[in-house]
């Protein structure tokens, strides 16, 4: 059975300029163990559908329906106080931006104790000790200091690390990694890349990893869903999604980025371009939400909306005319 | 032979930092400490390094956003560090700008009509009233915007679209070399590949040279001609493209372009994993600057700064290893 | 719903259809416009209509069944609240009714002028010391040691040396405010300065004085805006202060302040002497402090935590 199941996921917002549809009719699943990464550009529902999971959406002004099933219970009919319980211990989460998201006036020893003690009910010695073998092990070096220093005295690279410690402190079944490496260097995020891979083998937790780069999900996710608009437009395995994607809206994105290495192939010299802007989630879509953009769009498209059908082996894609069966890449 | 349009000369910018909160003014960030090199017209020179290299400071340092601390910046023979104003107002026609953040680098309450038009009149380039309006009616066209969005605000305008105003502005000067500082890095991967085929296309149009900053070394492999990659205030390898993506010569360079994952899963990479973090440009670290990072590093490397030295035709190290170091192949 | 459409008109076979889902959130219809606006931000409409009234008070006060202010009336003296005089009549004979309601003049008059005078010297020393960095160290060294002063009592001091008249008392409290409206508006321009489009309009070769006039001096607008309601209230609150302690407006003028020093000898037996002007004085500034308030938050949401 599925560690979490996410059924119709709709979260909307009420803004004044009309209803933001920012998640509409998401479903998906993750194993346990399993890393599945979520893609999209801004505005596509990703963070969203993450925040959904977790229950920090303010509501009002946003209200979430659908299902959310983690480990066989409902978390959209859970008591705060039970889904408190949850947050931070069961399901626990690592954001982009590691300053803000850490408390500047305690230091990262108490962080991670707070968390642990909290959740797991340790003793002050306890959760000492625990901190510091957390820290250890997302390879912080000489932790014992560490631990009493203030997040201004870490690096951004650094405080990424203790951001995942206190993420992994009370050995979650999931976490949900919103873009935790978009705001770090190249070098440090080859670190932290290592690092997640590394922390997947030996904790064994399922990971949501959300992200717009590509290079990331190629590197550590199993599984991928694609998200556009607010909708899931295509899901596979990683392998599979990049040798054969069948939604336009995939094969545009992989096309649009240029590989390191490609010009010394000789390789085309234009990027391909997806034309067209992302629609108006305030405005109610009637058929594909991609057929502005797409360039295989008919009457068809217009007017009925594609549902998720499955393309090929594990591979499913919101297309009219997406191919079926074996493609070669 | 004509010079080259852009010479940037030992070209140094310390920030003064005050030690602590009454602290005297002594301690120094040392954000760019010595940088030359040469941008030929029509041609595009990129600048990568991580956050804090200097890159940025750079591009404003030729801008004369501030003045320099030391060394040169010859635009056509023309130095514009030491300009007059008068002077400085006809080199800053050929110089524009492009900036990364889409939506702070339009005025808000300026109508797209009056932001082209301000380059536009502030260099007396429109002979009159309808010339200016043709002119900037032209340049919508040219960013391929609708020529009806002129009277319309900022904020009423997607990220992609905004950036495609910046370029329209940068344009409306006529400039023959283009700043464009992370021009591309805030936009989504849709848009960027339009904007990165527009400047492409901009720059075959009108012969513009670029000097283009960025993080993003799968896109500076698709713009560039040629890269300087910096590190802590110092250029430490200059090379055309082929050079750097085929064979870097850096131990820094190949980190750098081993560490970029690839969207390919399974590929077989092996990046090189650097040691801690990037030290401050405070205090940077002596003899070469990257030593405390490199895995090649020895005893020449902690006390004696290596300069930059021909290796190839036009490929310039600052490194000591006699061998590029064989740890990584791309 | 696919029913519906299949009915109409044959769908190809074979096709899949995503599932419809339901509206979660039902739409409210947007008033765009003034009432939109005000519906939007129930302060600003509260506060402004509140300090409309009171506006119109003053200006309509002879004709608001009021008798003249100064006239004295020996007989009727300390007269409680009644049919005749609404708010009774001071220790003087003098109908309280009428000098609140000429008292607003005063009040408003001042706010107003100070409000206005003192953010149009703050911007300007604001802005000055925001662009000449010579000048900016001198500006606000001056400015700090004016602010080391409680501005009631730098009032007083320029009081002393001048002559009692409405128009001394908005000069003193100009002066008195300047410092705080000069440091918002020097760190707003601070902060303006480093946006990239004021970067981007120096390498377009836009002259100083024209960045300072289209790219720094509009986007300022709001903050100053804003600081302007808080000064008005503040330079209501002094002027009564200074009124109430003798250093501001003549006596021969009726103000809230005035009204309330002349019944302080009597506040035990003739609350109503101090009552009025002190209600109608409170009022006003809350109206004042509303607007703001609700302005701060409709102007710039993220302003809200930074003032």
């Amino acid at each position: 059975m599925a560690l979490l199941e996410v059924e119709n996921l709709q979260t909307h917002f009420r803004t004044p300029g009309g209803i933001n549809r920012a998640v509409d009719g998401v479903s998906f699943h993750v194993n346990e163990g399993e890393t599945l990464a979520i893609v999209g550009e801004s505005g596509c529902g990703k963070s969203v559908t993450s925040m959904s999971l977790m229950r920090l959406i303010p509501e009002p002004p946003g209200r979430i329906a659908g299902a959310i099933r983690f480990a066989g219970r409902d978390l959209l009919q859970l008591p705060d106080r039970e889904m408190r319980a949850i947050r931070g211990n069961d399901i626990s989460m690592i954001f982009q931006e590691p300053m803000t998201s850490l408390n500047p006036v305690l230091t990262v020893g108490r962080q991670i104790r707070e968390t642990l003690m909290m959740h797991q009910g340790l003793d002050k010695q306890a959760a000492e000790v625990r901190a510091i073998e957390m820290l250890t092990l997302v390879g912080i070096p000489e932790p014992k200091r560490r631990v009493r220093e203030y997040p201004h005295q870490l690096s951004g690279g650094m405080r990424q690390r203790v951001m995942i410690a206190i993420a992994l402190a009370c050995n979650p079944k999931l976490l949900i990694a919103d873009e935790p490496t978009t705001a770090l260097d190249v070098t440090i995020q080859a670190q932290i890349l290592k690092l997640m891979l590394d922390l997947k083998r030996r904790v064994g937790a399922a990971i949501i990893l959300i992200t717009h780069d590509l290079g990331v999900v190629a590197e550590i996710a199993e599984r991928v869903m694609v998200m556009y608009a607010g909708r899931k437009v295509e899901e596979a395995s990683v392998a599979e999604l990049f040798r054969a994607p069948r939604h336009p809206y995939t094969q545009g994105l992989l096309g649009a980025v240029p590989r390191l290495g490609s010009s010394l192939s000789g390789a085309s010299k234009r990027l391909a371009e997806i034309p067209g802007q992302v629609p108006d989630l305030r405005k109610p879509i009637t058929g594909c939400v991609f057929a502005g953009r797409c360039p295989l769009v008919t009457d068809l498209c217009r007017q009925y909306a594609p549902g998720l059908e499955e393309k090929g082996p594990r591979h499913i894609a919101a297309c009219h005319y997406a191919a079926k069966g074996a493609v070669a890449a | 032979m004509s010079p080259p349009l852009l010479q940037v000369n030992d070209l140094k910018k310390h920030f003064p930092v005050r030690a602590g909160l009454f602290g005297p003014r002594s301690e120094r960030v040392y954000a760019v400490d010595g940088v030359s090199f040469e941008i030929e017209r029509g041609e595009t020179l990129s600048l990568v390094g991580e956050s804090g290299c200097g890159k940025s400071t750079v591009g404003r340092a030729i801008l004369r956003l501030f003045d320099v601390t030391a060394g040169q910046v010859i635009l056509d023979g023309q130095r514009i560090d030491d300009a007059s104003p008068s002077a400085l107002r006809q080199m800053r026609r050929r110089v524009q700008v492009v900036f990364q953040d889409p939506f702070s680098s339009l005025n808000p309450r300026m109508r797209v009509r009056d932001i082209l038009a301000e380059p536009i009149r502030n260099f007396g380039l429109a002979k009159s009233a309808a010339d200016l309006d043709a002119r900037v009616a032209s340049l919508m066209d040219t960013v391929r915007l609708p020529r009806e969005a002129l009277n319309r605000r900022p904020h009423e305008f997607s990220g992609g679209q905004r950036q495609r105003i910046g370029i329209a502005r940068a344009l409306a000067a006529e400039p023959e070399l283009i700043v464009c500082d992370e021009a591309v890095s805030a936009l989504d991967v849709s848009v960027k590949a339009q904007i990165v085929n527009l400047l492409q296309d901009l720059q075959r149009e009108f012969g513009l040279a670029l000097l283009f900053i960025s993080h993003d070394l799968a896109i500076v492999e698709h713009m560039t001609h040629r890269v300087a990659v910096m590190y802590l205030g110092k250029i430490v390898e200059l090379a055309p493209k082929q050079e750097i993506f085929a064979a870097p010569s850096h131990p820094y360079t190949q980190a750098l372009l081993s560490a970029v994952p690839l969207p390919e899963p399974g590929a077989a990479r092996s990046p090189i994993i650097l040691r801690g973090d990037v030290p401050s440009p405070i205090n940077p670290p002596s003899g070469c600057r990257f030593h405390t990072r490199c895995p090649f590093a020895f005893d020449r490397c902690r006390i004696e700064e290596p300069q930059l030295r021909a290796t190839g035709s036009d490929q310039w190290v600052a490194c000591h290893l006699d061998e590029p170091p064989q740890g990584w192949r791309p | 719903m696919t029913d519906t459409i299949a009915t109409t008109q044959p769908l190809p076979a074979g096709l899949v259809i995503a599932p419809q889902l339901p509206e979660l959130l039902q739409p409210v219809r947007i008033r765009r416009g003034i009432i939109g606006f005000l519906r939007g931000h129930p302060t600003v409409a509260i506060g402004g209509a509140l300090l409309i009234v009171l506006i119109l008070i003053g200006i309509f006060a002879p004709y608001l069944g009021t008798v003249d202010p100064t006239a004295l009336a020996p007989a009727k003296r300390t007269r409680a609240p009644s049919a005749d005089f609404w708010f009774g009549t001071d220790v003087l004979g003098r109908d309280i009714y009428s000098r609140v309601l000429y008292g607003a003049r005063v009040s408003l008059t001042v706010g107003l002028s100070v409000a206005i005078f003192a953010s149009a010297a703050g911007l300007a020393i604001g802005v000055v010391s925001g662009f000449v960095r010579w000048a900016d160290g001198i500006l606000m060294r001056f400015m700090d040691g004016l602010m080391a002063i409680p501005p009631i009592l730098l009032a007083i001091a320029l009081m002393a040396l001048t002559r009692g008249s409405v128009g001394n008392v908005i000069l003193a409290i100009t002066i008195a405010e300047i410092p705080r409206v000069s440091r918002l508006v020097r760190s707003v321009v601070l902060s303006l300065r480093e946006q990239p489009y004021v970067d981007a309009a120096v390498a377009c070769g836009t002259r100083t004085p024209m960045i300072i006039l289209r790219h720094i001096l509009p986007n300022t607008l709001a903050p100053m805006l804003v600081q302007a309601t808080y000064i008005c209230a503040s330079a209501m609150i002094t002027e009564a202060i200074l009124s109430f302690i003798g250093a501001g407006t003549p006596p021969t003028v009726p103000s809230w302040g005035n009204i309330m020093a002349e019944g302080r000898a009597l506040w035990q037996v003739k609350p109503y002497i101090v009552f009025f002007p002190a209600a109608f004085l409170s009022v006003t500034v809350l109206a004042v402090n509303l607007l703001g308030d609700g302005l701060r938050d409709a102007l710039d949401p993220r302003m809200a935590k930074r003032l």
